[in-house]
């Protein structure tokens, strides 16, 4: 049975970080919540531990309330951005204390303690204090105290940002195997990062400013953004959007007249803001849609290319590293047939 | 090279300061065991040989010709600073506790006002006081007894507890203690399990400063006691006289000084020990 969110919002200081937020939350499902920082994303999973209480709206349990079930009663597990453990208990003592408090015989707690400090690969490491482990390791605590409850509701809100970018690649492959087994929790993750949020969920809540954009399978939400927020939030750099029109059976691209691809053809005549990921984008010499080089980042194997266009600015991934100066006329490629329509208020119309 | 050289200038500076803190006290000492003929003829130290050692000094403070009993003020002044710093610090404790953690309103008043009335109480000088804690004792009938005396002294520390918890709770991040609620403990379950054990170190100091503080008030021990509910601090002005007697003197300064050095001696090592460090990141 599932946790439904029913209308939940919650403002404080004129800032609406829940806005009307229906949801629902499956067993035996690792959602992922992506959005930017401030989408809200921190304030739902608090509001759903009963760390923080929405001005409106319900929070069902199997069709129960919970709303007004206070934090200690709620059997809400949760892992934070920062590591939080208890520095004055060693690393066992901390993964059976939410054991011991929900009523476990010590030698019971310490059984299952143990089992999962070895599932998060610290077996070696129980005796230690929390301060005298690395990032990675202080984190796996948590991770290992949240887990080792066995709660219904499981929560992790952007465990791995504060890492380093190895650690943080080698424990979401982890994070994989471990939620795997997680048959009977609701597991809600939140992230930026639309890598980890593809890998992780089974499915994906798009948040942003509060609301929710669209929920899908990653395949969905990639595929098919709803709206050109959604295009932008899901895509690592964020997708162009490029304003422009059909006019009599062609693409307008500022003064540039493109044929329209098959699966643009019925498109009606009007204005659309056409969406291109970074990476469909190539320099090509041949072409005759060109702009100004204004930043370019090369990123290990990649480059990534800041280009100022007379219809706007665009951003290329392109594969190996290039030297080019700024200002240079950078002569840009693409096919048509990797082009996203969205209608002027921002809805998906085509996806290629 | 270079370490044996640091070792050594280590050593020296640490052996220099050493000495530099030792010496009155050694001074004291051996002063403590003089008499009038002793103490002016110059600063010697090594009895028998230097000067004639004689135990005057220290019968003056045990009912000796011409002294006082210490024995009497010297238990007030244990049980007024030890009540009051006890009392002090559970209070405090939890005021600042409540204060770091949840938001106030008193009328107009937010936490940081109810703060501010708090310390606020140290701001006046002692004289200020006086004149209220001695009509408000008088009207409770509690002048010149050890009741008034830690009632004064609990208005004195109060100040002094709370702020020097309310900066140790700030420091521990908030999200420690929702851990624990979410890990099943109420708010005062999260404080006594979590937030309290954690907190030792600043505990350690506050009880340390009301201990200092209580131990050597001189001023309200002395406008609010008259025979009866006397403390260390003024038992001892009663040993001066037209002829200062530095033996006394010294005898009561070290007995005065014995129980915070040794207070000190057992609270060292919990204050070296940073126990917070690793508690977020």
């Amino acid at each position: 049975m599932p946790l439904h969110l029913e209308n939940l919002s919650l403002a404080r200081n004129g800032v609406r970080y829940l806005d009307r937020v229906d949801a629902t939350f499956r067993r035996g499902r690792l959602t992922t919540v992506i959005g930017r920082t401030l989408a809200g994303k921190t304030t739902l999973l608090r509001t759903l531990a009963g760390l923080q209480a929405p001005d409106s709206g319900d929070l069902k349990l199997d069709g129960v309330s919970i709303a007004s079930v206070p934090v200690w009663k709620r059997d809400v597990a949760m892992v934070y951005q920062q590591f939080i453990n208890y520095p004055h208990l060693s690393v066992l003592e901390n993964v059976a204390f939410p054991l011991l408090r929900r009523g476990l015989k010590a030698p019971e707690a310490q059984l299952r303690a143990e089992a999962t400090l070895a599932k998060v690969g610290l077996s070696g490491f129980a005796a230690r204090r929390p301060s005298q482990l690395s990032g990675g390791q202080q984190q796996r605590v948590a991770l290992a105290r949240a887990l080792a409850r066995e709660a219904p509701i499981l929560l992790l809100d952007e465990p791995l940002v504060n890492l380093d970018y190895k650690l943080r690649e080698q424990l979401r492959e982890e994070f994989r195997g471990l939620f795997a087994e997680e048959t009977k929790a609701i597991v809600v993750y939140t992230t930026t990062e639309p890598a980890e949020a593809m890998m992780l969920g089974d499915e994906i809540v798009v948040m942003h400013e509060g609301r929710i954009l669209q929920v899908g399978t990653p395949v969905d939400v990639f595929e098919r953004p709803a709206s050109t927020a959604v295009a932008e939030i899901v895509n690592d750099p964020p997708m162009n959007i490029l304003p422009g029109a059909v006019v009599d059976g062609r693409i307008a691209l500022g003064s540039y007249r493109l044929a329209l691809p098959a699966h643009l053809s019925r498109l009606a005549a009007a204005d659309y803001r056409f969406g291109l990921r970074a990476t469909d984008l190539h320099v090509d010499p041949a072409s005759e849609i060109a702009g100004s080089l204004v930043f370019a980042e090369i990123s290990g194997s990649e480059t990534f290319l800041h280009v100022e266009t007379a219809f706007g600015p665009l951003a290329l991934q392109i594969e190996g590293i290039h030297d080019i100066a700024l200002g240079t006329q950078v002569p840009i490629g693409f096919s048509t047939e990797r082009l996203f329509a969205f209608a002027a208020d921002g809805a998906l119309v085509v996806a290629p | 090279m270079m370490p044996k050289l640091y070792g050594l200038l280590k050593y020296s500076v640490i052996l220099l300061w050493s000495a530099f803190v030792v010496a009155p006290f050694l001074w004291a000492l051996t002063t403590s065991f003089k008499t009038a003929n002793g103490v002016t003829g110059g600063p010697t130290y090594i009895p028998w040989l230097q000067y004639e050692p004689s135990l005057t000094g220290w019968r003056s403070l045990f009912g000796g010709a011409g002294g006082i009993d210490i024995v009497k003020p010297y238990l007030n002044s244990i049980v007024v600073t030890g009540s009051a710093s006890a009392i002090s610090l559970v209070l405090g404790t939890l005021a600042a506790y409540g204060l770091s953690r949840f938001d106030y309103r008193v009328g107009p008043a937010k936490n940081a006002d109810v703060l501010f009335f708090f310390i606020s109480q140290r701001i006046m000088p002692p004289i200020v006081l006086a004149i209220p804690f001695f009509l408000m004792l008088q009207f409770l009938g509690l002048l010149d007894s050890l009741l008034g005396l830690i009632l004064v002294y609990i208005a004195l520390l109060l100040p002094i507890a709370v702020w020097v918890m309310i900066d140790f709770f700030n420091n521990i991040p908030r999200q420690i203690d929702e851990m624990a609620m979410l890990d099943g403990c109420t708010p005062f379950g999260a404080f006594f399990r979590v937030i309290l054990p954690n907190s030792l170190p600043g505990i350690i100091v506050a009880g340390l400063f009301c201990i200092i503080f209580g131990w050597n008030d001189f001023f309200f021990a002395f406008t609010l006691t008259f025979t009866d509910a006397q403390l260390l601090p003024v038992a001892v002005v009663a040993l001066n006289s037209s002829v200062t007697p530095w033996w006394s003197l010294s005898a009561s300064a070290l007995i005065s000084v014995a129980p915070l050095v040794l207070i000190a001696f057992l609270v060292e090592r919990f204050l070296s020990r940073g126990n917070l460090a690793g508690a977020i990141r």
